[in-house]
């Protein structure tokens, strides 16, 4: 179930970069698409009432890794995260350098290649 | 000098890498000195490669041992293409040198390809999906800031398609990714292979490898994924092209997907099928496309589609002939493509113009981008005894020996048509009477000519590859055994 809500983030992101004429409505759904992939990373690793995946002592390691959460997908989100905002940075960046070329945030105005 | 290789694997990376940031910390205002560190990191990396020919490794990257620590593999098929990054990577920093003056910031220019490389590399070392995923997007930034360099109204244009066509395929890759951890448990490439070959593919790892496909298509522009390459392509300055057209698009497109279709989930013959569909189309739209261009980086654009095609569908024929045949192209159109886009660099230096029209009488004006430019029209047409004519029959006859005579009478076809475009180029461009207006152009500075000739060399070099038989040329008969083995060992 709640996996299908990550599928929907994806489709409703897609569905925004397919859509929008504005250069900066086409960055806020590519980056809604990306947190839905977030999202889906982050479910994988999840386990319902686990415990934080640091370990206690007190418990023997088998029993920890049965009762916890897993680490692993939490590390890849965050790695990706950072990605994803280098490539954020980089595209608002050129959505400023087109609006002072062009004038205009509108990608149907912004056609110069064909061919 | 006895050098363990697997001390040498990290460093692939890791050079590169460093060497971007030293760029910047050292030598940002200081162009000489930048170009000077770029050209040592490359011939060093090349250097490398070349060592690394014939060994194989794991390198456990900080000594854990692999399920939980990260890997890093070298095997014959990787030593290929690091060989082609890299000593494309070393002509197009020489050739940088003098094209480059027109721009400014040219330290950033340099740290920006030092960071391609090191995804790249990363790219082809990786042991582990997610890693993968990181050096690609490493590759990936670097590569859409390369296009927007000079800041124009195209650039910048065809920057914005290529990064939002680009994250999207990025997005379907790390979806792919996540698909497959759930499933498997692992992202060791060979730990997953063990674990399919074990339980074989249920439907969510099913889905994870069409996610692959399409995000790798993307990335290496088979037809149906193709849009951002002809504007992303054209608009970059030409050693950036050359790079992008010349290596990227292989080293973080076709390789991967070879190697995940082959080495990790093990292709099945609907699969094959479908990678050989993909090839037939790229082959032909990117050759008819090619043919109509009026810009001369535009046609190079289109034609290494139509190039891609070729080693995709030698690859989709699955037999060893056929991956021989796809392998050996890739290699060769590494060194041709990336040769052409430094001529055509070097005509839009000297004429300040690409398009076919204005331009004409070449030969006499710059007689080194003239006869390089032979040898690689030569090559990429498949004119024997050069490189390319050995790479595409052999792909022609695996598609006979399969029994695919269809495929194999459209890359014949092709090729014909490959033949005319680059005629096109040739007659338009080299041989034509000299326009008024070109009259008294200077020759091409040293450097680039070193560059041009530095890869010309390259591609009458590979032709000889098949000297050792036309089933298993040099070199590159290990790389496909690497793929027919199939599933990773330990």
């Amino acid at each position: 179930m709640i996996y299908s809500l990550c599928l929907l983030l994806i489709l409703i992101g897609l569905y925004g970069v397919v859509v929008s004429r504005q250069t900066l409505k086409i960055v806020i759904s590519l980056l809604i698409m990306n947190h839905g992939v977030h999202l889906l990373l982050l479910l994988i690793g999840y386990r319902e009432a686990g415990s934080p995946p640091i370990v206690d002592p007190s418990i023997s390691i088998a029993e920890f890794a049965a009762g916890a959460v897993d680490p692993l997908p939490q590390a890849l989100v965050l790695t990706s995260i950072v990605i994803g905002l280098g490539v954020l940075a980089l595209m608002v960046a050129l959505c400023v350098r087109l609006y002072e070329r062009y004038g205009t945030f509108d990608v149907t105005e912004i056609r110069r290649l064909r061919g | 000098m006895n050098v363990d290789v697997q001390t040498l694997i990290p460093l692939f990376v890791a050079v590169p890498l460093g060497m971007s940031l030293l760029v910047q910390l050292l030598a940002r205002h200081r162009h000489v000195l930048a170009e000077v560190l770029t050209i040592i990191t490359l011939l060093l990396l090349a250097l490398m490669s070349c060592y690394s020919v014939g060994h194989s490794g794991i390198y456990h990257l900080g000594g854990w041992p692999t399920p939980v620590g990260i890997d890093m593999r070298l095997d014959a098929l990787a030593t290929l293409l690091l060989l082609a990054v890299n000593i494309v990577g070393l002509a197009v920093s020489l050739y940088s040198v003098d094209y480059m003056r027109r721009f400014t910031a040219r330290s950033h220019f340099h740290s920006l390809f030092l960071l391609m490389v090191t995804g790249m590399n990363g790219v082809i070392l990786a042991g582990d999906l997610f890693n993968l995923y990181v050096f690609l997007e490493v590759a990936a930034i670097a590569s859409y800031s390369l296009v927007a360099f000079g800041c124009a109204h195209e650039e910048l244009e065809a920057s914005f398609k290529y990064i939002v066509l680009g994250s999207l395929s990025s997005a379907l890759i790390l979806t792919g990714v996540a698909l497959v951890y759930g499933i498997t448990g692992t992202l060791n490439l060979a730990y997953i292979a063990a674990r399919i070959a074990e339980t074989g593919r249920d439907t969510p790892l099913l889905l994870a490898f069409g996610l692959f496909i399409c995000g790798f298509s993307f990335k290496a522009a088979l037809v149906p994924f193709h849009a951002w390459l002809p504007d992303a392509h054209p608009a970059a300055p030409a050693p950036v092209s050359a790079m992008l057209s010349g290596v990227l698009i292989k080293a973080i497109g076709v390789y991967v997907l070879a190697r995940l279709a082959f080495n990790v989930f093990g292709i099945t013959d609907n699969e094959l099928s479908l990678l050989r569909w993909l090839g037939l189309l790229s082959m032909v739209a990117g050759g008819l496309l090619a043919t109509g261009q009026k810009d001369i980086k535009r046609l190079f654009a289109y034609s290494s589609i139509s190039q891609v095609g070729f080693m995709v569908l030698g690859l989709g024929l699955g037999t060893p002939l056929g991956l021989v045949g796809g392998l050996y192209h890739l290699v060769n159109h590494a060194f041709f493509k990336s040769l052409l886009f430094l001529n055509a660099g070097s005509v839009e230096y000297a004429t300040g113009t690409r398009k076919l029209k204005h331009l004409g009488g070449l030969n006499r004006q710059l007689p080194v981008t003239a006869a390089t430019s032979l040898v690689g029209s030569m090559s990429i047409a498949g004119i024997p005894p050069f490189s390319g004519f050995w790479s595409k029959l052999i792909i022609v006859l695996a598609c006979i020996e399969s029994g695919y005579y269809g495929f194999a009478t459209a890359a014949v076809l092709v090729s014909i048509v490959t033949l005319a475009y680059q005629l096109k180029v040739q007659r338009m461009a080299f041989f034509s009477a000299l326009p008024e207006t070109l009259k008294g152009l200077r020759r091409e500075p040293p450097m680039m000519a070193v560059a041009m000739i530095l890869l010309a060399l390259g591609c009458i070099a590979l032709s000889f590859a098949v000297l050792t038989g036309l089933r298993e040329p040099w070199l590159i008969s290990a790389a496909q055994q690497i793929l027919t083995a199939g599933i990773f060992g330990d």
